[in-house]
């Protein structure tokens, strides 16, 4: 039984003609899990979340929401969906728009009044409630494209990039809606590009690319699982040249970053210690120097790479 | 099959839609021209200067008023909504796509049944005399929504562009509004003419309106109106059927 389970994902295939958009991918969320499905543009990702919503039908394999077939109206029901562009009606007010989506997921009027004054308020849109929608900014319009998910208080909540394109403020403040929705017990799967954004909130992430899944695991476990991937961070106090630092003893590749080098070693430790000797040979000062362990970048790099290697 | 509970949970969702399809649509340009202004302007263009009766303008005013209006609505929300990208946002909620054709096809219905009561009280005003008004009251309802029906048949091609559906459908429109006895009674056309006019919902109702109002029509009542229900079931049939193969492509 799916018990504990809220998305279940088994060989899920799409099609656009010739192109294989998802290639029978497989995965589990579970029930109260902070998902992020991560993969570059064009990876297949909100091909897969309209599948998986029921906006567009799969070419193969099935998808389950809470045991309801994706697509289905009770699976619907109980489910949120923020898409990748803000669409809430332009020519009716924010207000009217909760409205709307209420009486679409047959919720109570009075109750529809109460959820959306306190979602309105909670995500800063209350006193621009009666605006139409058409005047809002874009982080407006996308928090109220949150407000309108919410509006049912789905079990289960699928975001589409949520804060692609937005204000510092707007995005900080969706990020703490969701992770306060997630403490409350809801499960959330979301769709971004952002490695820092899925580092920061997701407790498992998978990786695809090319329509194909690379990787399903904590963020954590991805990092740890890229080997030769550590690197050391340095500046110093005047130029240098990049093939000599290259030619330090376990340096594996070099990148410039802004007044800082990262260089990338199986050793950190070994190339410390080289380091100090190369800044000393060479009458330099060290700055600054920090070892990295491999990012959730490096290892969605490593991995995405690996796979169009391996093809 | 749906069972009862979830049929008029539908239903109401579809009321919910036709609501908001009032409130955005209805005030939009391409409605107002192509559903208002230019049947009127196109009826005048071909009445004024001829020697007419009103007991024979008004039935033809009328068809070419509600033919208009009622299929100005529905072609264009689903393009323009998959345009504005709010289709997607309804296609994610829990209602089925009949729900929302249904949703738009009572709003074209409305729109076309509320504004065929300007011909109908301005022909009261200059006199006309409606014969039997429970028969001319069901085919205006069962026009407007054979008429709304068709309207939502022109936006199955998956195209987003409301211009490119408002084309399509005007392709159709004006020739069928020229063989439907609007201009030129039934019985004043050739075989052939006839034989062509069938093929036209548009001349079924306009049949019974000039029954109602000339106390003459050209076909029994009884045809005009199984042809009214007939044409409305298989616009339905079809809108059905071929939205839920082209929607999910608009995406």
């Amino acid at each position: 039984m799916n018990n504990g389970i809220a998305i279940q994902v088994v060989n899920l295939t799409k099609h656009y003609g010739e192109l294989l958009a998802v290639d029978h991918i497989g995965f589990t969320v579970r029930k109260g899990e902070f998902f992020g499905f991560l993969g570059p543009n064009g990876a297949g990702k909100t091909t897969t979340l309209r599948m998986l919503t029921g906006v567009i039908r799969a070419d193969e394999g099935i998808a389950s929401i809470l045991e309801y077939k994706a697509g289905s109206l009770k699976a619907k029901q109980v489910t949120g969906v923020v898409p990748e562009m803000a669409n809430a009606y332009g020519d009716l007010s924010g207000w009217d728009n909760l409205m709307l989506m209420a009486e679409l997921y047959g919720i109570p009027a009075s109750l529809a009044r109460e959820r959306s004054t306190s979602l309105m308020q909670e995500i800063g849109l209350y006193h621009r409630k009666d605006s139409l929608v058409k005047t809002y900014s874009k982080g407006m319009k996308q928090r109220l494209t949150l407000c309108l998910a919410l509006i049912s208080d789905p079990e289960v909540l699928f975001l589409d990039e949520p804060t692609s394109g937005l204000d510092v403020q707007s995005a900080r403040m969706i990020k703490d809606m969701l992770q306060g929705l997630n403490a409350r017990g809801k499960t959330i799967f979301l769709t971004t590009h952002d490695m820092e954004e899925a580092n920061q909130l997701c407790d498992r992430v998978a990786i695809i690319n090319e329509g194909k899944l690379v990787a399903v695991d904590a963020p954590e476990k991805l990092r740890m699982a890229v080997s030769g991937m550590h690197s050391v961070e340095v500046s110093f106090d005047n130029i240098v040249n990049p093939q000599a630092l290259a030619n330090i003893p376990g340096v594996n590749t070099v990148k410039k970053l802004g007044d800082k080098w990262r260089l990338y070693t199986t050793d950190p430790g070994e190339l410390v210690a080289s380091l100090t000797n190369y800044s000393t040979s060479n009458g330099l000062k060290i700055i600054s120097l920090n070892t990295l362990s491999p990012s959730l970048e490096d290892a969605f790099m490593a991995l995405t790479e690996k796979r169009e290697k391996d093809a | 099959m749906p069972d009862i509970a979830t049929i008029l949970q539908q239903a109401r969702r579809s009321l919910a839609i036709a609501r908001k399809d009032m409130r955005i649509y209805y005030a939009k340009g391409p409605v107002i021209i192509f559903g208002v202004l230019f049947p009127v302007f196109l009826f005048l263009s071909f009445t004024i200067g001829r020697q007419l009766s009103i007991d024979f303008m008004i039935p033809g005013l009328l068809g070419m008023i509600l033919f208009f209006t009622a299929t100005s609505v529905s072609p264009i929300v689903i393009p323009w909504e998959a345009q504005a990208r709010t289709l997607e946002r309804l296609m994610s909620c829990p209602v089925r796509i009949e729900t929302i054709i249904v949703g738009d096809i009572l709003a074209s219905f409305a729109f076309g049944a509320g504004i065929s009561l300007v011909p109908i009280i301005l022909g009261l005003f200059l006199g006309i005399t409606i014969s039997s008004p429970f028969i001319f009251a069901l085919a205006v309802i069962l026009a407007a929504l054979c008429f709304a029906s068709l309207g939502t048949v022109f936006s199955i091609p998956p195209t987003n562009m409301p211009s490119t559906v408002n084309m399509i459908a005007s392709v159709v429109k004006f020739p069928v509004v020229f063989i439907s006895g609007i201009f030129i009674p039934l019985n004043e056309l050739p075989a052939w003419g006839q034989a062509v006019a069938y093929i036209s919902p548009l001349t079924y109702f306009t049949d019974i309106a000039r029954y109602s109002i000339q106390g003459q029509g050209h076909l029994p009542i009884a045809v005009d109106i199984l042809a009214l229900l007939g044409f409305t079931t298989l616009f339905l049939a079809a809108a059905m059927k071929l939205h839920q193969r082209t929607m999910p492509r608009r995406i």
